[in-house]
This record gives C-alpha cells, sequence and structure tokens, in this order.
C-alpha cells in the first residue's frame, strides 16, 4: 500500500471500553499501524480531526459539545463508524430518557445527601447536557455500525481489515453481539 | 404417498391442516419466526415468518400448506425484509442488551444477530413504561415487549388464569396485568406457570435469579437460532439427512404421538 489510511477516532458519552477492545487486537495493532496511522484520538495528541479516511466514534451523543464533535468528524472523514451500543442504540446511558433532566442534576448536584454546599455547574466553560441521548445516526449520517457492549476485537479487526482490503464489511451471527 | 408443497424449490410433505411454517420445521427446514410457538396457535404478529407465495409476501405461520404450493422463503429478499422487522421491533422498544437479564437467551437478539442486524437504523422510541416489581418474586419490565401476546396465550389457555392481556391501539398498545390495581401482585400467578417459561424477550423476569449462567454457555451462545429452532419443533424423524440439528435432540419424537406417521414416512429428495 502505497499511503496510510488516516483513522481517527472519539468517544463522546462513551466508557472508552471501546477503544480498550479495539487495543484488544492485541499484537495485531502493529500489523495494523503499517497499514494506517492515527490522526485525532485519544491515543494521540491531536487536538481536531483533520481529514481522514475512516472515523471510529464510540458513545452516543449526550451533550452539546458530543454534536460538535461528530459534526467535525462527519465533515473530515470519508467513512463514519457507530462502534459499540452507545453510537448504534444511545446505550446504557439512553436509561437516562425516560427521566426529567431538571430532576437528574439536581438529584446529583443539589439534594444528594452527602454533598455541602452543593450546586448545579453553571460555568460558561462546560457543555450543557442535553435533555435526551441520542444514537449517532440521529445527527449525523452514519456509514457503519459495529454493535456490541463493546464490539469484540475479533468484530473490530474483521471490519479493519475488510475495509483495507476494499471488501465490503460483512459479519457472521458469531461476530454479531449486542451484550 | 403424503402432499408435497416447494420451499425454495425443495418438497416439502405435510399434513392435513398444517400451516406452511409448521410443515417446514416439521421436515426439519427452519424459517425464522418470533411469535409463533410450537404449543400454541399461530399468532401472526411479528411477521418474521413472511414467505413469498402465490404471488404475495404472507405470514408463514399462517398461510395453510397445499399441494404444490411454492413457496420461497431462505431468499436474501426475505431475509431483508425479516431484517427490517426486527429492527422496527428494536427501535420500538428498551432493548438495553448489555444490561438485559435475557440477554443470549433472547429470541429477539438471536434472529437479529443471525440476520445480520448491525442496527436498529429507525429513531429510537424510547417508550416509558414504569417496570411492575410489585410481585415478591417476579419483575416486569414492559419497555422490552414486542406485544406477541405468547404470556396472554399461555397464562389463558394452559394456566387458566389469564394475568395478562394487550389493552390500547396502534403505538399506544402495550402489555397490562389483568387486575383491578393493574399490579401483578394483585393476580394469582405463580413461578411455574407456562406464562413465566414463554416471554421471548425480557419482559417476565424471575426475581434474584439474574445473570446465573457465564457467558458463552447461554442458548445462543452455542449456535445460531436458526440451528436451535429446528430443536423445539414438534417432528417425527431426520429422515431427510439434512438437518444436523435433530443428532442428539430429545424432541425427535414429540409429534408422533398426535400425528399421523404415514404423513413423514417418506424420503425427502
Amino acid at each position: 500500500m502505497s499511503k496510510k489510511l488516516r483513522v481517527a477516532t472519539t468517544s463522546l458519552a462513551g466508557c472508552f471500553g471501546c477503544h480498550m477492545s479495539l487495543l484488544d487486537i492485541d499484537e495485531r495493532l502493529f500489523t495494523l499501524l503499517e497499514y494506517i496511522e492515527f490522526d485525532r484520538s485519544p491515543l494521540t495528541d491531536i487536538k481536531h480531526c483533520g481529514p481522514c479516511d475512516i472515523g471510529l466514534v464510540e458513545g452516543g451523543i449526550c451533550n452539546a459539545e458530543n454534536v460538535h464533535v461528530l459534526r467535525e468528524f462527519r465533515k473530515n472523514c470519508k467513512i463514519l463508524v457507530a462502534v459499540g451500543a452507545c453510537a448504534v442504540t444511545g446505550g446504557l446511558p439512553a436509561q437516562r430518557n425516560h427521566l426529567d433532566l431538571a430532576d437528574c442534576l439536581q438529584e446529583v448536584y443539589l439534594t444528594e445527601i452527602s454533598l455541602v454546599n452543593g450546586g448545579i455547574p453553571n460555568d460558561p466553560e462546560l457543555p450543557l447536557p442535553l435533555d435526551k441521548v441520542h444514537p449517532l445516526h440521529e445527527v449525523v449520517k452514519v456509514d457503519y455500525f459495529l454493535p456490541g457492549c463493546p464490539p469484540s476485537a475479533d468484530m473490530i479487526w474483521k471490519f479493519l481489515t475488510d475495509l483495507l482490503a476494499g471488501r465490503t464489511p460483512s459479519f457472521g451471527p458469531e461476530l454479531i453481539r449486542y451484550d | 404417498m403424503s402432499e408435497t408443497f416447494q420451499l425454495d424449490g425443495e418438497d416439502v410433505p405435510f399434513a392435513p391442516a398444517q400451516t406452511v411454517l409448521q410443515a417446514a420445521l416439521a421436515a426439519g427446514r427452519y424459517i425464522p419466526h418470533l411469535c409463533y410457538h410450537p404449543e400454541f396457535k399461530p399468532h401472526g404478529s411479528c411477521r418474521v415468518c413472511t414467505v413469498q407465495a402465490n404471488g404475495r409476501t404472507q405470514a408463514a405461520c399462517t398461510l395453510p400448506a397445499a399441494a404444490g404450493l411454492e413457496v420461497e422463503s431462505a431468499s436474501e429478499e426475505m431475509n431483508a425484509l425479516r431484517r427490517t422487522l426486527v429492527q422496527m421491533l428494536f427501535a420500538e422498544g428498551n432493548h438495553f442488551c448489555p444490561s438485559c437479564e435475557k440477554s443470549g437467551n433472547c429470541v429477539l437478539q438471536a434472529l437479529g444477530s443471525d440476520l445480520g442486524v448491525l442496527t436498529a437504523g429507525f429513531r429510537h422510541f424510547y417508550p416509558d413504561r414504569p417496570v411492575d416489581a410489585s410481585h415478591p418474586d417476579i419483575l416486569l419490565d414492559f419497555n422490552r415487549c414486542i406485544l406477541c401476546e405468547l404470556c396472554v396465550r399461555a397464562s389463558c389457555e394452559v394456566d387458566g388464569k389469564c394475568v395478562f392481556a394487550l389493552s390500547g391501539r396502534g403505538l399506544d398498545k402495550h402489555l397490562i396485568v389483568n387486575a383491578a390495581s393493574g399490579k401483578l401482585v394483585d393476580t394469582d400467578i405463580a413461578l411455574f406457570d407456562k406464562a413465566m417459561e414463554v416471554c421471548p424477550v425480557g419482559v417476565i423476569l424471575k426475581k434474584r435469579v439474574g445473570f446465573a449462567v457465564p457467558i458463552g454457555q447461554r442458548r445462543y451462545d452455542q449456535r445460531p437460532i436458526s440451528a436451535q429452532a429446528l430443536d423445539d419443533a414438534p417432528r417425527v424423524s431426520a429422515a431427510s439427512g439434512e438437518c444436523a440439528a435433530c443428532e442428539g435432540s430429545g424432541a425427535v419424537s414429540a409429534l408422533a404421538l398426535t400425528e399421523p406417521a404415514s404423513s413423514f414416512g417418506e424420503e425427502t429428495p
């Protein structure tokens, strides 16, 4: 391969578990690095996503900054991938969707019994939470979905090697898990 | 010679009054299905068993088998339709598999993975139906209900209790508990009722026994549902030789007691 593919990754309303599952491909990472180089990622020091071939996004959309980052990824990545249950369905964080956001914040920052001088954070530096958690495809177009909480290292490996070889990624039932 | 119909170009024998789905399963041929259960009458709500026959798509679970009928089931076109149906069910409920006790033992989930469903695709509904934890031993999470009515049928027809019912119309249709209070604790449901075991998803759960089976040993960790559904299907023998699932299965002769063996005696080519 003449030129390495550029891959950006990020975690939005995620737990970083999908990134850990990516690292779970273990020594195959060395093979992978012969074919790709990382752009913005929690694994690099690059602050903003530049033009990329592949963007891997874990986590759903739970606040304004998530929307901003996701749109930056969509703008710059030829192929945008929703990685993990959160990015695909909203995931377990979306279990807050039937609760009132103000009640949640009050419970955690004001009325929680162990708090002294509590207060809901209001610095403009902090991104405002959205009233609901959303999967990625409700905000931008998503090209591929990798379900699983997290997707197995084998699924991520199969996906990347299929893509690198120019094949349409495909998975047998043994790789498709939602839990 | 028993009568046959054609399923994906191959002869499938059938007994009088059998549906296409029943005859196919009896012959060791899998058609994906969700609300159908061999011990109950066909329901026709999930539509996952949809096949092409008589020039249109229809549910195999309610389509009577007829001599010479040509049925198309295992095509990419039919599986694409099924995939969309499963996606609609996923989008409609709160199917957070990572924290569901039924994960690995769930028919909806197993169908999704077998059909290659990677995303619900649609906008998620995120329904907000409070759980019913009133009963000391049983928990109900209505947000996972797919309205197959198996618990309704089991409770009325087998248990004779009619603990469950469906209420409401259209998108508001939902499972309810038949008690003046609407609470499960005010019914006479018991842990060993048939209604407790038929739920294909994670709505009806026993309390305090969650996550007992290690990952890797749960039912659909072992083999895809397409290989296992045949274990549950009552039929006489694996005469066709194409049914690997039959070997070692104890369910082989279940139907021999109720159906005339001659209907199935012919060797399938």
